[in-house]
């Protein structure tokens, strides 16, 4: 029986180890920060621990609703593609730092990618 | 709209607005104080309908089961049928003012008897009721190991109600109505070496005046450092007695900041400045922020920024009402 993603990234606990260093990495990132001014950060952990656990394969319920509405005021405040691909970017440094290796970032970085029209509301 | 049904008649509620708004449009309200879903004085019941999630973040599992829910959070999506809570933010205890001392012009220090079975974790909160219509939360700055009273201490607001009173008004032996304790800012044994960096603006000092003498008596290990910043000097208080805490234990630092300009506008303490500028590494320190709200929620963004974990953040922004 072959491993899920979910399961050769580390399951849970892969997710945990990962949401303070992306978090991180993405509230440093001049080019995306100040989309994230103001939100209150405890439920913002809450949704990237979200977002990782089905990037990384896991089971989750997004759905591409979800994902319209809530990044609707965001599109209107200018997000586009060079903020998606920043994102993805923070998501790949983050995973080769907790040793993953690039054929399954690859995979996650996949799953992001399929995101991307519902995030920027095309 | 949503109809908000309350003691026998019913509301039509305005698009966007919130159940505390709605009633308090018709002359009903819930008590409320802080209304940013901090306080939990405006807590709900819904005994038919189904409050949204939102209105039921912060309270405790058991309390979401039950459809209780945040009035001033609550923007309805069905019709509800709601009641007061009698809820663990009302008025559940009845104390005795023991003491009151003017620490300086605009800080008085409060000390109650300790109501039987009010049992506290030093730097939670309480709400004090002068009526059924007004209500506050403040920071409790005993220590139940170290002195068998209830300590507060409270900032002369501009016209405020509560404050006001409670400078002026209150006397020695009156009694006075609290909640129970509540909130998650305090110390955590279990890591006695573990750096802990607490900033605090004004009466944001109450807790942390409660969790680092708490630490200390609990045997805390590594470094504490206290900035207490102000842009008035008569918002810096209790210098002596941090000072002499200095001198009992090695671990603790104290340092008073005053940020000066605070007349032409400067709503953004120093202290926060001061500290993360000495510390810049946070990786591994547990942080403490209480008092401003902007003051908090800049230095935990820095803070986490600077290597702090979410989890070891502790922030009680202190929303003042008039």
């Amino acid at each position: 029986m072959s491993d899920s993603l979910f399961d050769k990234i580390g399951g849970e606990a892969a997710v945990n180890a990962a949401v303070d260093i992306f978090y991180r990495k993405v509230l440093a990132d001049d080019r995306i920060s100040r989309f994230f001014d103001g939100v209150d950060m405890e439920k913002q952990a809450a949704k990237q621990k979200g977002f990782l656990t089905m990037a990384f394969g896991g089971p989750n319920n997004y759905s591409g609703k979800d994902m319209r509405e809530g990044h609707a005021h965001l599109v209107a405040k200018g997000l586009n593609d060079s903020h998606f691909d920043a994102v993805v970017e923070n998501l790949g440094a983050t995973l080769k730092e907790l040793g993953v290796t690039d054929e399954l970032i690859g995979e996650v970085a996949a799953i992001a990618e399929t995101t991307r029209n519902d995030v920027l509301g095309k | 709209m949503p109809i908000i049904e309350f003691d026998g008649k019913k509301y039509e509620s305005k698009p966007d607005e919130t159940v505390l708004d709605c009633l308090t449009r018709f002359d009903c309200p819930p008590p409320s104080s802080c209304r940013s879903g901090l306080c939990h004085t405006c807590m709900m019941r819904a005994i038919a309908g189904t409050p949204p999630e939102s209105s039921q973040q912060g309270l405790k599992e058991t309390l979401q089961q039950q459809n209780y829910f945040l009035a001033c959070s609550c923007v309805p999506a069905e019709d509800l049928t709601v009641t007061l809570a009698d809820s663990i933010a009302a008025p559940h205890f009845e104390t005795i003012v023991l003491e009151k001392n003017l620490l300086t012009p605009v800080i008085l220090q409060l000390r109650f008897s300790v109501p039987e079975g009010f049992t506290y974790i030093p730097g939670q909160f309480l709400n004090v009721f002068r009526d059924e219509h007004l209500t506050r939360s403040y920071s409790i700055a005993s220590v139940p190991a170290l002195e068998n009273v209830i300590e507060l201490h409270v900032e002369r607001i501009k016209d405020g109600e509560m404050s006001g009173w409670l400078f002026d008004d209150l006397n020695l032996n009156d009694t006075l109505q609290l909640s129970e304790p509540l909130g998650e800012c305090y110390y955590l044994p279990g890591n006695p070496e573990k750096s802990l960096l607490m900033v605090a603006t004004g009466s944001g000092l109450a807790p942390l005046y409660g969790v680092i003498r708490d630490a200390l008596n609990q045997g805390h290990q590594g470094e504490i450092y206290l900035y207490h910043g102000s842009e008035n000097p008569e918002k810096i208080y209790l210098q002596n007695e941090l000072e002499n805490l200095t001198k009992l234990h090695d671990n603790f630092h104290y340092k008073p900041c005053i940020s000066g300009d605070g007349a032409d506008g400067n709503i953004m303490d120093r202290a926060n400045e001061i500290a993360l500028g000495t510390h810049k590494s946070l990786k591994d320190w547990r942080i403490y922020l209480c008092g401003h709200p902007l003051m908090v929620a800049d230095t935990k963004r820095r803070a986490f920024l600077a290597g702090a974990s979410l989890n070891d953040i502790f922030a009680d922004p202190f929303e003042f009402s008039s």
